[in-house]
């Protein structure tokens, strides 16, 4: 039986981690090396680097960073922001990550995603999909497009269950679904849309956003039956240590890598 | 005798991180497409991301699944990798090639295990993506050295080999898989040991230990 992912987030810009991270007593801010091995040796999953100047600024990622880290990870890790094209994504992939993923520039252009499976294979291809979890229009939901710009964020006029279905439609191999007010609120993950989203897809599911309390990760793997729980805030403060959640995630029967 | 091993290059895919993961064990092992030099080798590894008939039309074109087929010291497939040294796989290209009127219906493979590859059930979900855990078939196999039930492997495939005779582990997501088969010097496995941890590293520890 597949274990329920745990996925930490870090936030590059410009080659190097900007939110501090705390392991045990130590404060780390800044190598990405040191924090992706920190994370492996803790027991994440899975890795996410979101490139947060790479996609405002109209920015190709920076592979050397991404080489760095391939050669020393050895588990899974996805890279986010800035991949607009086939190039972009080949760059990246060829730098040694495993997977790209991919948000507003798919909803620019949808064709984006057909590209990016047939080239490199749907398991290299994620969907970051941006709802924003305090509206409800009675279990219809919009896509946000743009949300890493404040300025730039809109409503993308997509629904959320139909932009999913053709998202996997176009070749897909997982939907990141990020709840964007929620985001660092930690007001627990997007329960509602989740479900939604779950019902609709058999796609691997990441629930990111919201992550508070060990609870959290608990009751979304529990309630909205997600692949991975992606979290950032509550594992850099140090709040929440993946073997301690790993073990509370044991105890009430849920199935982890420990 | 120190290891001289070659990822053998076919197609356009990632071997970054496979390379990486060698030289985190001590073995430096180079990508190479070079027939002399795959023979040369101590070790094989056929590793494989993308699909299964743009991975042999490269073999095939540059002459490597003659010089595989060839080989008698260790080797091992790894995901896509695996299911190539089976003689079929259901995975097929959606386009006929050119001058041809229709796709065929499946992949030739290498044929060095017999058996095909078939396309893993839609439930409980599609591709078979995340951290599994293998049932190792008695008495393990020493690839498996130092490892039991316990440990947990990266998979990330759609397809996968019955669990038939040379099966030396066996996985189950829909329906029960091959997660590793080996008969005399092939070997496969169809999860991604460079990406599993702890658990990884052993297995291609004990890999480079064959002989």
């Amino acid at each position: 039986m597949l274990a329920r992912r745990l996925i930490p987030c870090l936030d590059v810009a410009d080659g190097v981690v900007v939110k501090g991270v705390r392991f045990r007593d130590h404060r780390v801010v800044g190598d990405i090396v040191e924090l992706a091995r920190r994370y492996a040796a803790d027991g994440a999953d899975e890795l996410v680097f979101y490139d947060i100047t790479a996609s405002p600024e109209g920015r190709r990622v920076d592979t050397a960073w991404v080489e760095r880290v391939a050669r020393e990870l050895d588990i899974p890790f996805c890279v986010a922001g800035g991949i607009r094209s086939v190039a972009d994504a080949e760059a990246v992939l060829a730098a040694g990550a495993d997977k790209v993923s991919v948000n507003s520039p798919a909803l620019a252009r949808p064709a984006l995603v057909d590209e990016l499976a047939a080239r490199f294979g749907s398991q290299c291809v994620v969907i970051g999909v941006d709802v924003d979890a305090q509206a409800d229009d009675h279990g219809s939901w919009r896509v946000v497009a743009n949300s890493g710009k404040p300025d730039a964020a809109s409503d993308s006029g997509r629904d959320l269950l139909g932009w999913v279905r053709e998202v996997a439609d176009r070749g897909a191999g997982e939907i990141v679904l990020n709840a964007i007010r929620s985001d660092g609120v930690r007001g627990g993950y997007a329960l509602a849309q989740l479900a939604a989203v779950r019902a609709a897809t058999t796609l691997p599911l990441v629930a990111s956003g919201g992550a508070g309390t060990p609870a959290h990760f608990a009751e979304v793997f529990e309630r909205c039956g997600v692949d991975a729980a992606l979290a950032a805030s509550v594992f850099h403060s140090g709040e929440i240590r993946l073997p301690e959640l790993k073990r509370f995630l044991a105890a009430r029967g849920i199935v982890v890598r420990p | 005798m120190s290891v001289q091993a070659i990822i053998v290059a076919a197609g356009g895919a990632n071997f970054g991180s496979l390379q990486q993961a060698c030289r985190r064990i001590g073995v430096d092992a180079a990508v190479s497409a070079d027939p002399a030099r795959i023979k040369a080798a101590t070790h094989v590894i056929l590793p494989g991301v993308g699909a299964a008939a743009q991975a042999m039309q490269a073999l095939r074109d540059s002459g490597l699944d003659c010089v595989l087929a060839a080989l008698t010291q260790p080797l091992l497939g790894i995901c896509l990798g695996m299911q190539l040294l089976f003689e079929a796989s259901e995975e097929a290209p959606a386009q006929a090639p050119a001058g041809a009127d229709a796709a065929p219906a499946v992949t030739r493979c290498l044929g060095l295990l017999p058996g095909a590859v078939h396309r893993l059930p839609a439930a409980p979900s599609w591709p078979h993506m995340g951290w599994n855990r293998i049932t190792l078939r008695q008495p393990a196999h020493a690839l498996f050295d130092g490892l039991d039930g316990d440990d947990w492997f990266y998979f990330v495939h759609g397809y996968a080999a019955a669990s038939g005779a040379h099966a030396i582990a066996l996985a189950e997501h829909g329906r029960p898989f091959a997660a590793a088969v080996a008969r005399g010097n092939v070997h496969g496995v169809q999860f991604h040991p460079e990406k599993s941890a702890a658990a990884g590293r052993r297995l291609l520890r004990n890999f480079f230990a064959l002989t």
